[in-house]
């Protein structure tokens, strides 16, 4: 089932008395395409459990519509819009056992789809092992841990055969081995499935690690949309390439003047054809290569080596942030001795913004 | 190790010395004014040791009769008080504006005096010389005819204690039912939404087992508190209470101690070990009822 958020806007007064109104959601337009994992990712505040609960039909918009295929559901009651919806806290029923909860949306089923007791519990195991936790089906959820009730609560939005699956935040409270094991097993349980899957985060690496398309928004505005790799490496705006990657892009303060990247005083990086004016310019970690002609200098802070690779930790005067991390292969030889360390830069890992709007500028 | 049992001990000493002499002393002393016959307070000297003043007691009419007005009010006022409050805290629950305001004036009655809001109830309720009472008053303009409620037939004297109980014990119960049902965490309702539950299974497979503590915390409280009821029959009534018929165990044995016809402390003793058992026995049932329903 593919899902279709037309001019989607929704407003909530604001907690504050006297406030403009909070515009969580701020004209919605993307397609997610049918079978596919989205992860709806931005920082806290954002709007992406607004945007959840609208497709949901939890909250109703202040305007634009929702279409599940060819059909518009926006005045369609949850209950009526085939959506399996799960919660960061799980939200099990603590006095119901794994099996109740699981059935629980299937007793509530009336009419023409009302199923047999037999059917139910068929369903629930078949649901229970497909999170593979068929054993645990007469425990409470007092009595597991969090990757477990996490389990429960996707085999509870799974069990109706939901269109589209929506899941808010499901991982953020488990540890971190657990999450990445979980996340994994998140992505195998939707291929398996095949279920429109809707996946909200505010961990950049989880989103890009596990979905087909990533949807960054800010601020209840759509920032960019777009496989992950491509989102990562071709970022809209600043916003965009500062929220994904880590370690995070470094960001400077810097100027183009006759067609070369100017930070400070070093012309770092030619860039034709862009007019003269202030910019910021972001540089990916793995964008340095260690040069002794290099056009770039740092000041060295320290040098933390991980195995594999070389973390170069040093400052600069024009950087937006107060430590500036580049990340080298271990072959490279750095002095950490030196006060100085110099590198050139890869083309393709800087990008360049525009000082005032933050835009993108391509060269 | 020895030494760490003795520093126990020590440590313990004063709790127990304090309650051994306010609360283990006089249960003992209770024990023993209820088994010795014939007691004399005077000389502080009896006859002899049995079961006579509990033959005694549950042969005297007064007590009988206080044996039924207490059960009737238990039986009436509990669970009408907690199915009320929880009728009036999910309405609560359910509106945002004036949520406060009702709220408060909920709980008026709770910060009140007794003897004020059974007062009020007189002025409701009871014919005097001069008027006939605002109940009354209503009664007979709907064409009905006039009561008397305070002075009147046994039913209408246990409908004002009734009703008077429930008021009074109602805003505890709506405070406590109504931070309960704001404690539900709002994701089971939206979980429950998208799965299209009906209201009604909703409340009683979701809401009702989610907030069984505090109903059975209020229904023990409430079984215990109304089986002790006096004073609220003394705000209506007054002191006189066997008069009017409607005395409670616990004002028989108040009037077995101090009342005019009183200076018995081995009835009462024994009127005092009944209600015990009485009590005792219905928290058990409680409890055991409780094991099944309630879900922490
Ligand atoms: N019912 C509401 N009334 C008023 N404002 C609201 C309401 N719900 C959300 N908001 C506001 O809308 C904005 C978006 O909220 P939302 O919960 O969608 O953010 P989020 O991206 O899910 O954040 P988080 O990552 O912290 O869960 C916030 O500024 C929030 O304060
Ligand atoms: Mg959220």
């Amino acid at each position: 089932m593919k899902v279709v958020l037309d001019h989607l806007t929704k407003r909530f007064p604001n907690r504050a008395k006297g406030e403009p109104d909070v515009i969580a959601v701020n004209d919605f337009t993307f397609e997610i395409p049918d079978g596919k994992l989205i992860g709806l990712l931005g920082p806290s505040g954002c709007g992406k459990s607004t945007c959840l609960n609208l497709i949901s039909g939890l909250e109703k918009p202040t305007s634009g519509k929702v279409w599940f295929g060819d059909t518009d559901v926006t005045g369609l009651e949850p209950e009526n819009r085939g959506v399996g919806l799960v919660f960061q806290n799980y939200a099990l029923y603590p006095h119901l056992t794994v099996r109740q909860n699981i059935m629980f949306p299937l007793q509530n089923l009336k009419g023409a789809d009302k199923l047999s007791k037999e059917e139910m519990l068929s369903r629930a195991e078949e649901a229970a092992r497909m999170v593979q936790i068929e054993g645990l089906m007469d425990r409470k959820p007092s009595q597991m841990s969090g990757g477990q009730q996490q389990r429960v609560a996707i085999a509870r939005a799974l069990v109706k055969m939901p269109r589209v699956l929506l899941l808010d935040e499901p991982l953020s409270n488990l540890d971190a081995r657990l999450r990445l094991q979980t996340r994994e097993e998140i992505r195998r349980i939707q291929r398996e499935t095949g279920i429109t899957t809707i996946f909200v985060t505010h961990d950049q690496e989880e989103a890009m690690s596990i979905s087909d398309q990533i949807v960054v928004m800010k601020l209840g505005v759509l920032q960019q949309i777009g496989q992950p790799q491509e989102v990562y490496n071709d970022p809209i705006n600043l916003f965009v390439a500062q929220f994904l990657g880590t370690p995070a892009i470094n960001t400077f303060s810097g100027e183009v003047k006759g067609g070369q990247v100017f930070i400070g005083d070093e012309a770092v990086l030619p860039a034709p054809g862009v007019p003269d004016q202030k910019v910021f310019v972001g540089i990916r970690p793995e964008g340095f290569i260690p040069d002794e002609n290099g056009a770039f200098s740092l000041d060295l802070t320290r040098i933390e080596v991980m195995g594999r690779d070389i973390s170069v930790v040093a400052t600069h005067p024009q950087a937006q942030s107060p430590s500036v991390r580049a990340i080298i292969s271990s072959e490279s030889e750095v002095g950490a001795a030196s006060k100085k360390v110099r590198f050139s830069l890869k083309p393709k890992k800087v990008f360049l913004f525009a000082a005032e709007s933050e835009e993108r500028i391509r060269f | 190790m020895k030494n760490n049992k003795l520093k126990a001990w020590l440590y313990l000493l004063p709790a127990i010395a304090f309650l051994g002499i306010f609360m283990v002393y006089p249960l003992v002393d209770v024990f023993v004014y209820a088994f010795q016959e014939g007691f004399n307070f005077a000389s502080q000297t009896y006859k002899g040791v049995g079961w006579h003043n509990f033959s005694y007691v549950l042969r005297d009419p007064y007590f009988l009769q206080a044996i039924k007005n207490t059960f009737i009010i238990v039986i009436i006022t509990v669970p009408a008080s907690t199915g009320l409050a929880l009728l009036i805290s999910l309405g609560l629950n359910s509106i945002k504006p004036l949520k406060n305001l009702f709220q408060t004036v909920y709980f008026l009655p709770y910060v009140t005096n007794t003897l004020a809001v059974g007062l009020v109830f007189m002025i409701l309720f009871k014919k005097t010389a001069y008027t006939d009472g605002l109940v009354n008053l209503i009664i007979s303009w709907f064409g009905g005819e006039g009561i008397d409620f305070i002075d009147g037939p046994y039913w209408a004297k246990m409908f004002v204690m009734c009703f008077y109980t429930v008021w009074v014990v109602m805003p505890f119960k709506i405070l406590i039912l109504t931070s309960a049902l704001a404690s539900v965490n709002e994701d089971y309702y939206k979980a429950a939404k998208i799965d299209g539950t009906s209201k009604s299974r909703i409340f009683f497979r979701i809401t009702l087992p989610m907030i069984s503590p505090m109903i059975f915390y209020l229904v023990i409280t409430g079984f215990i508190g109304a089986f002790k009821a006096y004073s609220d029959e003394v705000a209506i009534f007054g002191t006189d209470l066997n008069v009017a018929g409607m005395n409670t165990i616990v004002g028989y044995v108040y009037d077995m101690l101090y009342g005019d016809s009183g200076g018995y402390p081995s009835y009462a003793s024994a009127a005092a070990l009944i209600l015990f058992v009485i009590v005792l026995t219905i928290t058990v049932i409680n409890l055991m009822v409780s094991r099944k329903n309630v879900h922490y």
